[in-house]
């Protein structure tokens, strides 16, 4: 009779252990385990190294659903400002085959390389791609930034 | 010893017991307070319409909304399909005015906060909407000049208050509109230019003061949002603010596994965009390609934001300048309807292809291809219980 019981026991302690080591991993690993992101770099060497290109948000923080204005900065590898660049604008969803919402347009030159970007709206979180492809007199180059909401 | 192994089995029991409670990730946790109504910001002013907040233009609108008076017939208003007690829709799969219309109409709660209006977005501004079914032979079919002489008669002194002096209206016909009969047309290119520019303000502000009075319809709290409250405050939820198990479950697969977030997202449950979600189209009806069609009616539509009538600013008119103009997802692309009361008012969809929630969630289990165009949605594996999950969920969306 007491040897069952420490069978039971010792299975309960096994239990409490196994338990106890799930309870462990469950805590430690990342809440929602993502896999790597995407590179959300805001500044990047264009795919064929003619600019640098940045992309930041004209009034600093992204809202969600609402248009908003960014400003696409465009440097030569030698750090001089690009100036009457034709930029063309497109993206969307990878994970969700959809498009922009919008059509983004280059509305205005700042000076400086600066461009500001109309017409972006993030309509959901996730995974944005928008793909730019940039011609001045230093040529033609694409470049592709993901923003993560 | 023995203590040991019943502290162990006493963890074991309150570990068990812990898991029936719900738990939310933080991630959850976020994504279920955005939906909350407390997150709804406040109505953002409307430059296009400089009556949009005038009380008077909305008591107006208000009248006029409930006014069979703006019909042909005299037996036709925006409330005959609008209903007051009915979230402000008819629970017909398609509308009926004069005639009977190709799709469903549509709740009106927090209306104003969208940036295209009708299923296809065909309009950009509540108040060129409200334009729309006046003259449409199958709504309220009656025609510009006609809604002019009726506001001098019946409301002329109170247009006035409002809007400034009516035009001179002698040598304006009875029954004349670019949109309406033949005959109608005829007389409406025999009036002047200014005429005719005089006529389109007396109608656009029809469109204002009943724009002024929508802007107060909006959605009311629900259990949900009470969930959602006590969730983020962390407080022991009461009453009907706690959750079924089952509820809870509708909850995680409509943010988690059914993606049903990613579109009915933000406190009113819509991005405000346009998607192909692979609805079948309804039997009799003529063919109907959403969005695609809707760019170049908008674009040429005289009450559109780019056109004269517009107060304020052409800075207000960035949604109809960066539109999405032509790309194939436009194809058979409906607008995002709310979800907010939604298990109170079957049937669903733009033309009421569904009559209750068991079959909407079919539909996007199965997620069938579109007719025409790609649909958005991918095929989920989802038990019945899940199925049943999702719309115990929505229903508390209604309560
Ligand atoms: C015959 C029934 C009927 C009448 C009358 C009617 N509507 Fe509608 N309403 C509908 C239908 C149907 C739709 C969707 C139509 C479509 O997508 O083509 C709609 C759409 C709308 C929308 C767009 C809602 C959204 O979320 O995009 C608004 C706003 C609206 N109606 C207001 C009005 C106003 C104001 C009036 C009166 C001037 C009116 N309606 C008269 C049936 C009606
Ligand atoms: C890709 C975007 C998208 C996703 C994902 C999505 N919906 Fe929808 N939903 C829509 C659109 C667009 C409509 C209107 C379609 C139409 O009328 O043709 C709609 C309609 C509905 C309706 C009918 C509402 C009404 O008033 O007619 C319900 C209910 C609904 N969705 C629930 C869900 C649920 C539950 C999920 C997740 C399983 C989901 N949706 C996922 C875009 C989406």
């Amino acid at each position: 009779m007491a040897s069952l019981w420490r069978y039971l026991l010792a299975g309960l302690g096994l239990a409490a252990v196994l338990a106890g080591i799930l309870v462990a991993v469950y805590l430690t690993a990342p809440r929602s385990a993502q896999p790597v992101g995407p590179d959300v770099s805001r500044t990047k060497k264009t795919d064929n190294g003619l600019y640098v290109a940045s992309f930041v948000p004209e009034r600093g923080v992204v809202r969600q659903g609402e248009l908003e204005s960014w400003v696409l900065t465009l440097k030569t590898k030698t750090g001089a400002s690009v100036e009457r660049a034709a930029i063309a604008i497109s993206g969307g969803m990878p994970q969700h085959n959809h498009g922009l919402p919008t059509s983004p347009q280059a509305t205005d030159y700042l000076g400086e390389g600066r461009y500001r970007i109309e017409g972006l709206k993030f309509t959901m979180s996730g995974w944005w791609q928008l793909r730019f492809a940039i011609s001045s007199g230093a040529g033609s180059d694409t470049v592709l930034f993901n923003v993560v909401l | 010893m023995r203590r040991l192994f019943r502290f162990l089995a006493l963890t074991v029991i309150v570990l068990l017991a812990g898991c029936g409670k719900p738990d939310f990730s933080d991630a959850e946790k976020k994504t279920i307070a955005s939906l909350s109504l407390n997150t709804l910001p406040p109505l953002k002013p409307d430059t296009t319409n400089r009556f949009a907040d005038v009380p008077a233009a909305a008591a107006l609108g208000s009248t006029l909304f409930f006014d069979v008076g703006l019909s042909r017939d005299g037996t036709v208003s925006c409330s005959t399909c609008h209903k007051i007690d009915r979230q402000f829709q008819d629970d017909l799969p398609q509308a009926v005015g004069v005639g009977r219309t190709n799709r469903r109409t549509m709740p009106l709660a927090g209306v104003a906060r969208d940036p295209w209006f009708f299923w296809d977005g065909r309009r950009d501004s509540l108040w060129a909407q409200a334009l729309t079914p006046l003259e449409n032979p199958l709504e309220q079919a009656g025609n510009r000049t006609a809604y002019a002489h009726y506001m001098k008669a019946r409301f002329g002194e109170r247009y006035e208050r409002i809007f400034g002096p009516l035009p001179d209206f002698s040598g304006i016909p009875l029954n004349a509109s670019p949109l309406g009969t033949d005959t109608e047309k005829a007389a409406w290119n025999a009036m002047s230019g200014a005429q005719r520019d005089a006529i389109n303000g007396v109608y656009a502000n029809i469109g204002k003061a009943i724009a002024a009075f929508e802007r107060s319809i909006e959605p009311g709290p629900t259990r949900f949002d009470r969930f959602a409250l006590d969730l983020a405050t962390g407080a022991e939820p009461k009453g009907d603010a706690v959750f079924s198990r089952e509820e809870i479950l509708g909850l995680k697969l409509f943010i988690g596994k059914g993606n049903c977030v990613t579109c009915h997202n933000g406190p009113r449950f819509t991005d405000n965009g346009f998607h192909n979600t692979g609805v079948p189209p309804a039997a009799d009806l003529p063919p109907d390609r959403g969005r695609v069609d809707a760019v170049a009616q908008v674009e040429a539509d005289p009450f559109n934001c780019f056109g004269a009538y517009r107060d304020g600013e052409a800075s207000a008119c960035g949604e109809l300048r960066f539109m999405v103009k032509d790309a194939p997802e436009l194809v058979r692309a409906y607008k995002t309807p709310s979800l907010r009361g939604a298990a109170a008012r079957p049937p669903y969809m733009h033309a009421g292809q569904f009559s209750s929630l068991d079959e909407v969630v079919a539909h996007y289990a199965k997620a069938a291809p579109s007719v025409e165009g790609t649909s958005e949605i991918h095929p989920l594996r989802l038990s019945d219980r899940e199925r049943a999950a999702l719309v115990a969920f929505l229903k508390t969306l209604a309560e």
